[in-house]
This record gives C-alpha cells, sequence and structure tokens, in this order.
C-alpha cells in the first residue's frame, strides 16, 4: 500500500510523465477542453429555458421531472448509443455531457426564480417595469446565487464524467484510467483518477472564489 | 439503429440476472448510506461547530468523480461488490445527510419544547417526534439517492461490476445497439419504478399526512 502511493506520488511528479502528446499537462488541456466547452453548451440550452419556465411558471412539470430524468439516465449508455449511431468522433461525448449538465442548470435556475418573493416582482411591475425588465433587473440578480450553484454542480459531474471521452478512445485524463485499466498498471489508473478528482475540487473551489466575489456586497 | 427483437428474446435470462444483480448494488448502497448519515445527521444538527465540517466533507466526496472513487477503491477492496457498493454508498452520502440535516432542522423548536415537557427523554423524542416529522424531507433525499445510484451502478462496469451497465460494454465491443438501448432503457424503468415504491413507503409511514377527504 506504502509503496503504491509512493509510485503514484512518482509518477505525478516525474518531468517526462508531463510532457508530450501523452503528457498530463496535454491530457489535462483536453480535459478542460471538453468539460468547459461541454458546460458552456448546456449553459446555453439550460439557462434561458431555466428562466423562462422560471419567469412564466409554464412548463413546471417539465423542469421537475427533467432532474429525475438527469438523474437517472446512464452516461455510458448514452455515449455508446449515440456512439454506435453516429460513428467515431467527438459528437457522443459532448452530446452525452450536455445531457447530464443541462437537467442540474435548468432546474437549479428554475428554483432560483421560483425563490424570488412574489412582493418584489409586483413591487417591481408597480413602478411600470415590463416583463423583460422584471426578468432581468429583478428576478435574474436574485435568482444569481442558486444559478451559480446549478453551474457548479453542473461543471463538477461534467469534469467527472468527461473520464468517459477515453472509452471511446479520445483524450482527456480519463486516458490514463482506461489505459492503465487495461494494461493493469494500477499506478496509472489511480494518478488519472487523482487528477480528475483534483480538477474537479480546484475548478469548484475557483467558482465559488468568482461567486463570493461577484455577490461581496451582499455579505457587506 | 434497429432494435433486434430476437437478441432481446433469447436473453431474458441475462437481462433478469442484470437487472436484479443492479438493483442489489443500488440498493445495499442507499441502505448502508441512510444507516450512516442517521447518526451523522443527528450529530450535525444537535452540535454545530461539527455541522459545516461533515456538510463540507460530504460535499468534498461529492466532487470525485464516481469512476474515480472505484478506482481509488481498488487497492482497498478489488474488482468487486464491495468496491461498487462503497462507492455509491460515498456518493449517497452527500444527498441523505444534507436532506437529514435539513429534516431535522424544520422540526419547529415548539414541537420538540412540548414533547420536552411532557417528560419525554432525547432520544425518545429524536425517535417518536423529531424523525417522523422529518421524514417528508429525509424521504426525498433517499428518492434521490436511489435514483442517482440506480444510474451509475453502469459506471462500476469499467472496474468488471455495474449490472445493467455490462449491457454497454458488451454493445460497445460488438457494435452492436441492442443490448446498450435494452440496459437504457431497464435503468431508467428500475429508477421509475424504485421511485414510485418510495413515494408509497412514504405515504404509509406518515399517515397523519393524509387528509380525510
Amino acid at each position: 500500500m506504502y509503496e503504491l502511493f509512493e509510485n503514484l506520488g512518482a509518477w505525478l511528479v516525474s518531468g517526462e510523465q508531463w510532457s508530450g502528446s501523452d503528457g498530463i499537462a496535454h491530457r489535462l488541456t483536453e480535459h478542460l477542453q471538453y468539460s468547459l466547452l461541454a458546460t458552456l453548451i448546456a449553459a446555453a440550452i439550460g439557462l434561458p429555458l431555466g428562466l423562462l419556465i422560471g419567469h412564466t411558471g409554464k412548463g413546471a412539470f417539465v423542469a421537475i421531472n427533467l432532474a429525475s430524468f438527469g438523474r437517472a439516465l446512464p452516461t455510458v449508455g448514452l455515449v455508446v448509443l449515440v456512439f454506435l449511431a453516429g460513428g467515431l468522433s467527438m459528437l457522443p461525448v459532448y452530446v452525452a455531457l450536455v445531457a447530464l449538465a443541462v437537467p442540474a442548470i435548468v432546474t437549479n435556475t428554475y428554483a432560483g426564480m421560483t425563490a424570488v418573493a412574489p412582493e418584489v416582482k409586483d413591487a417591481a411591475r408597480g413602478q411600470g417595469m415590463r416583463g423583460h425588465q422584471v426578468l432581468l433587473q429583478v428576478e435574474l440578480p436574485l435568482a444569481l446565487p442558486l444559478i451559480m450553484t446549478g453551474l457548479r454542480l453542473a461543471l463538477i459531474q461534467v469534469v467527472a464524467t468527461a473520464t468517459i471521452a477515453a472509452y471511446v478512445s479520445f483524450g482527456g485524463l480519463g486516458r490514463y484510467v482506461f489505459d492503465g485499466l487495461a494494461q493493469r498498471d494500477l499506478v496509472q489508473v489511480l494518478g488519472g483518477a487523482v487528477l480528475v478528482a483534483a480538477v474537479a475540487v480546484v475548478l469548484d473551489l475557483a467558482l465559488s472564489g468568482l461567486q463570493r466575489f461577484l455577490f461581496r456586497h451582499r455579505t457587506a | 439503429m434497429t432494435i433486434d427483437w430476437s437478441w432481446m428474446g433469447d436473453h431474458t435470462d441475462d437481462l433478469t440476472a442484470l437487472t436484479i444483480s443492479h438493483l442489489q448494488a443500488a440498493l445495499t448502497a442507499v441502505l448502508l448510506g441512510v444507516l450512516i448519515s442517521l447518526p451523522l445527521a443527528v450529530i450535525a444538527h444537535r452540535i454545530r461547530p461539527l455541522r459545516g465540517l461533515l456538510l463540507g466533507l460530504s460535499n468534498v466526496l461529492f466532487t470525485i468523480p464516481s469512476i474515480a472513487i472505484f478506482v481509488l477503491l481498488l487497492p482497498v477492496s478489488g474488482l468487486t461488490r464491495t468496491t461498487t457498493v462503497i462507492g455509491l454508498t460515498i456518493y449517497t452520502l452527500v444527498v441523505l445527510l444534507r436532506n437529514t440535516v435539513e429534516g431535522l432542522d424544520s422540526v419547529p423548536v415548539k414541537v420538540k419544547e412540548a414533547s420536552k415537557a411532557m417528560g419525554t427523554r432525547p432520544l425518545r423524542t429524536l425517535l417518536t417526534v423529531e424523525f417522523p416529522l422529518a421524514l417528508p424531507v429525509i424521504m426525498a433525499g433517499v428518492r434521490i439517492a436511489t435514483v442517482m445510484s440506480i444510474s451509475l451502478v453502469s459506471v462500476a462496469t469499467y472496474i468488471g461490476d455495474g449490472g445493467l451497465g455490462q449491457l454497454f460494454t458488451d454493445g460497445f465491443q460488438r457494435n452492436f445497439p441492442t443490448p446498450v438501448i435494452a440496459g437504457v432503457v431497464l435503468t431508467l424503468l428500475l429508477a421509475v419504478v424504485a421511485d414510485a415504491a418510495l413515494v408509497a413507503l412514504q405515504y404509509v409511514l406518515t399517515p397523519w399526512r393524509r387528509r380525510r377527504a
């Protein structure tokens, strides 16, 4: 056990492991690229949807059920299915990652919107604000903390799941996990897993820091 | 992409066995998760300084990818069902712990004081007053944890276990969509059925919430 961790440490810090097309630096960049792009696409779909449902109050049923559907859908199965249907490309991976992230974003955005007190919205309307003004200037800013929580949750899940890109022969940090499993090289497997976990934790901390910076006036 | 129905017919036994194994892994994990999170939630609820620590710790565990958790457990428990169940249990903790603490928090102080004033001991108050009143919020957590676990079992297919997840590997390796479709559909069905069963269980466990017509 001790020896394993010693080897793991050596694997993580060796310069040769970090460079080259199979190096950690390159795999890390790929992993971040998959994760960030997928989360951005998911946000582009999920945010307007959640805002619309929250603002109009229509389709709440969809928003609530989307959440449990998203939790129940097996991502691995989805990747393989899109892969078999559409052939070898990054498309299956992005489809699966976006499908994973959209429900988290929609439901949290919707939850944030419904948490805005009706009196506040009435007051805004009473001051002569139009529908879109209420949405953008009142509801959205008040819902932002929960929206950010949804984005963080989505990003963590996407970073974790981007590992499966390697399953359908693409890059990212999952490469070490799957290659290591195939080669019975536990050190490499653990190295990959530790790196993915580290990326998830660091990104989450970064976003929570950003959130605290954006909302610093609230605590003052 | 067409479904090969004859394959389905030939493999009903396999599909049933995989479904049962899948459900077993998920339910064992949720049960363990409940058993672990209940006492921890009571501690987090009663002892304020430990609350942030326990909830924060469960949040950090949640940020670790599921495949990574399974893999990190390999040196401990190897390529076994135990690894699957431990990994899933860790995942259920974040939802179960948070919801149970929130549930206990939601019990009105006056109700607890009334129970205390009637001479009920703290443990008895906890078991007969606080837990039942917190049950709806706790059950909401149990439902999320169950659906999540059912979906996550298939990730364990990478370490050789994984119930219905094996159908994904099988279909992928043979370039044959039928088992993959069967696996996805059965997983979704399991989640729906388990969720409905939990709703029914909650209905039975909270008779006082049923309004007489």
